[in-house]
């Protein structure tokens, strides 16, 4: 593995970890099952999860 | 599975686990026969790290193929109920992550620090063979049966496959134990912070930076998590520094605050994070404690390995077999396996398994990276505290946890007590240890934080900066620990007010609804105040309120262990796996030994200083002829004192009963399903075909690789596959 693959990976891994990636795959997703509507912004994708996130708390343990 | 090539056991294998085998054993051979002479904290490391790969390697293998019969062929809930939102195939290694982050807090680094007094040895055989036969055991088998039942929780599968009674009982522990985890978690935090200007003033600056951090993302920079996280790291850096000026500065006054004035701020700021917005503050802190738990735990795992500490513990304590240590009361049966809870089996983690994780795992063979991986890796941040906790002078160790009423408040009161004790430590050397980290006093800084702060400062000052960082590493790792367990004090709060709202909504409806304000802080209210009541009678104890609230801690989180541990074994039995059902009975066995001995001790025992009503009997006589016993020395000591033993008595005879009836209730239907020549009806999705292709393991192998090629980047979803 060459060092550009591993620095590669690792951004990969930082941005899926971290939830960077996530309107990628909403984009990704959104294109694939209604390809003819229109998508959200980045903007109003935040919005819209920090609004479902108001009612799923992330349970943490001690 | 049937594959042949898996089946044959190739020469270079065999020899790599006859190494790690011999390795592992050497260590665990060093460990055992090292007495009175210093050992090198690296043989612990060899000693755990071999074990679990060991266990990794077959144990949870075996579990996985033999028990559960994982199958890859099927479709998980993520794959079937794709909706973008909860239910989504995540890379495992991503979702090891999550879970890992989820699971991991400051339970494994509390626990084995406090369980130092009884020497290093019963913690570490407790840490590494109770998180091999139960801890991941439960986490692996609790996360499969949710997984095929689309990721249902404990509660519920505890109410469908056992019945209403066992399915309420095991309700109420579930709220009960997450009062009193949340009371424990905000005491240890209050513990290390009060009379600290540098932690107080630390920890008080990460409120406006998570709130600037919610504004940057939501309004600057929208999804930029990782920017947003550095930038909020940057600033926690900084305020850990400005804490060092704070301290030296006139604004010290303002920061140094009682531990009672301290509770009021973490109730406020408790009950403001479970109301506000998420994106505001929950967030924004929960970026920041993840990144700073990954990154701290890593560079502990680091310098362990680089400075190679020796440890000042002994093998085995006096306390050990006496059973009448300072720091908690009672032998190491049951105690030990009392007060180490997370890290060697910690039944929270059932919560855990059962709801978000089984939502997202793309194939059903993950469990075993995910369940059972995860969890050994929260052993190995068990064994590190351990390690912190041991490799300072026993001495110092003692004069920071035994309780103030112990110890007095002068070092030289301090110094007399530990001598009392059979340790030594001068009244020079313990003013020194406390001004080599920039604090006032170490004097009774129970809770354990501040004594597992102190061996991170001395191991990473060992590897990085000297003696001259020792006190910024301090105060680092107090901003670690603190930064967690207040982001398990704001989600658990929030937790336990939907809890609250969800069954309160059966019998009222509008408290049900979500978006109902007055409903909202209502139960918030209830919620905040029933763990604040707890908190503020733990600071208000003279007997010390770590001492006598940790092992309740301790007995609660087993306890939701036999539940978690109660529905697998049902499970395993009404699923037709009944001959593999030791896995769990085994496990299931020891801890209710283990939590009925417990808390029949802390019932019924006749010693005031273990049982909760002797205690209060004896306080409650003294009361009434009019006298003070030490170390209350007024009325309002004596009544505190009476109340908190006679509640925490009453906590745990409900625990004791709780766990009976779950018990009871699941053992009827265990009879009736070993005697049905029918399987009893159960819950499990039926069998859907799977179109993922992912690999199971950390590394794909080969026979994966050609899969996960063959597949292409459509059915593979987002994995990204070195190759």
């Amino acid at each position: 593995m060459s060092i550009a693959e591993l620095f590669r990976g690792l951004r990969w891994y930082l941005r899926e970890f971290s939830g960077e990636s996530r309107y990628d795959h909403y984009l990704a997703r959104h294109r694939r099952l209604h390809p003819d509507q229109p998508v959200m912004t980045p903007s109003e994708f935040e919005r819209w999860r920090s609004k479902l996130a108001e009612n799923q708390p992330a349970t943490r343990c001690c | 599975m049937t594959n042949l090539s898996t089946l044959r056991i190739s020469t270079r294998s065999v020899l790599m686990w006859t190494t790690v085998a011999v390795v592992s054993a050497s260590a665990w051979g060093v460990l055992a026969l090292s007495r009175g002479e210093r050992i090198s904290a690296i043989w612990l490391l060899a000693a755990a790290l071999g074990s679990y790969a060991i266990a990794y390697r077959f144990y949870a293998r075996f579990i996985a193929r033999r028990v559960l019969q994982v199958d890859d062929r099927r479709a998980t809930p993520a794959e079937r109920l794709d909706n973008g939102i909860d239910y989504h195939p995540t890379d495992r290694r991503v979702l090891f992550g999550h879970h890992f982050a989820a699971i991991a807090g400051a339970g494994p680094l509390v626990g084995p620090v406090l369980a130092a007094q009884m020497g290093y040895l019963p913690g570490t055989l407790w840490i590494v063979v109770g998180v091999i036969f139960a801890g991941a055991v439960q986490d692996m088998i609790t996360l499969f049966f949710s997984m095929r039942r689309d990721g249902r929780s404990l509660g519920q599968m505890a109410r469908e496959e056992i019945g209403p009674i066992g399915g309420a009982a095991a309700l109420i522990a579930v709220f009960a134990i997450m009062i009193i985890l949340l009371a424990v978690l905000a005491l240890v935090v209050v513990n290390a912070l009060a009379r600290s200007p540098w932690g107080t003033f630390s920890i008080a600056m990460t409120i406006p930076i998570a709130l600037f951090m919610g504004y940057y993302l939501r309004m600057l920079r929208p999804g930029k998590v990782i920017e947003t996280t550095l930038i909020g790291v940057g600033l926690l850096l900084l305020a850990i520094i400005a804490g060092g000026w704070v301290e030296g500065s006139s604004w010290a006054g303002a920061f140094t605050l009682r531990p009672q004035t301290l509770v009021i701020c973490v109730i406020i700021y408790g009950f403001a994070a479970s109301v506000l917005p998420v994106w505001m503050l929950l967030a924004p802190r929960d970026y920041l404690s993840t990144f700073m738990k990954i990154g701290t735990i890593v560079l502990l795992a680091i310098s362990v390995a680089v400075a190679a500490p020796v440890l000042q513990n002994q093998a085995f304590s006096e306390f050990a077999f006496s059973g009448d240590g300072p720091v908690f009361a009672g032998g190491l049966f049951p105690f030990v396996f009392i007060v180490i809870a997370c890290g060697a089996l910690s039944g929270f983690h059932s919560l855990i398994a059962s709801g978000t994780t089984p939502k997202m795992i793309q194939k059903e063979s993950q469990v075993r990276m995910i369940g059972y991986g995860a969890m050994l890796m929260e052993s190995f941040v068990a064994i590190m505290a351990l390690i912190a906790a041991s490799i300072i002078d026993p001495g110092l160790y003692y004069a920071m946890n035994a309780p103030a009423g112990l110890l007095g408040t002068t070092v030289e009161s301090a110094s007399a007590a530990v001598n009392n004790l059979g340790f030594t430590i001068t009244p020079d050397a313990l003013a020194g240890a406390a001004a080599a980290v920039g604090e006032d006093t170490l004097i009774a800084r129970t809770g354990g934080a501040p004594t597992l702060a102190i061996g991170m400062s001395e191991i990473f000052a060992g590897v990085f900066g000297g003696a001259a960082l020792k006190a910024f590493w301090y105060h680092f790792a107090i901003m670690f620990e603190a930064l967690f367990i207040l982001t398990t004090v704001d989600a658990g709060t929030r937790v336990g007010r939907f809890m609250l709202q969800d069954t309160l909504g059966n019998v009222y409806r509008p408290l049900g609804q979500l978006s109902w304000k007055p409903g909202l802080w209502a139960t918030s209210t209830a919620v905040v105040g029933a763990w604040g009541y707890f908190l503020y009678t733990g600071v208000t104890n003279p007997l010390g309120g770590i001492n006598q609230l940790f092992p309740l801690f301790g007995i609660a989180n087993q306890l939701l262990a036999a539940v978690a541990l109660t529905v697998c074994t049902t499970l395993l039995i009404k699923s037709g796996r009944a001959r593999w059902g030791w896995v769990t009975i085994v496990p299931l066995t020891w801890v209710v030994a283990v939590t009925l001995t417990a808390s029949w001790q802390k019932i019924f025992s006749s010693d005031p200083e273990l049982g909760f009503f002797a205690q209060a009997a004896r306080f409650s006589t003294a009361l009434e002829q009019g006298r003070w016993i030490a170390p209350a020395n007024n009325r309002d000591d004596m009544v505190a004192v009476v109340t908190n033993s006679t509640v925490c008595g009453v906590l745990s005879l409900l625990f004791a009963v709780l766990i009976s009836v779950v018990i009871v209730d699941a053992a009827r239907v265990w009879v009736r399903a070993l005697r049905s020549s029918v399987r009893l009806p159960s819950t499990e999705a039926p069998f859907v075909e799977s179109k993922i292709v992912a690999a199971a393991g950390l590394i794909a192998t080969d026979e994966e690789r050609r899969a996960l090629a063959g597949a292409g980047p459509v059915a593979n979803g987002a994995s990204h596959e070195h190759r």
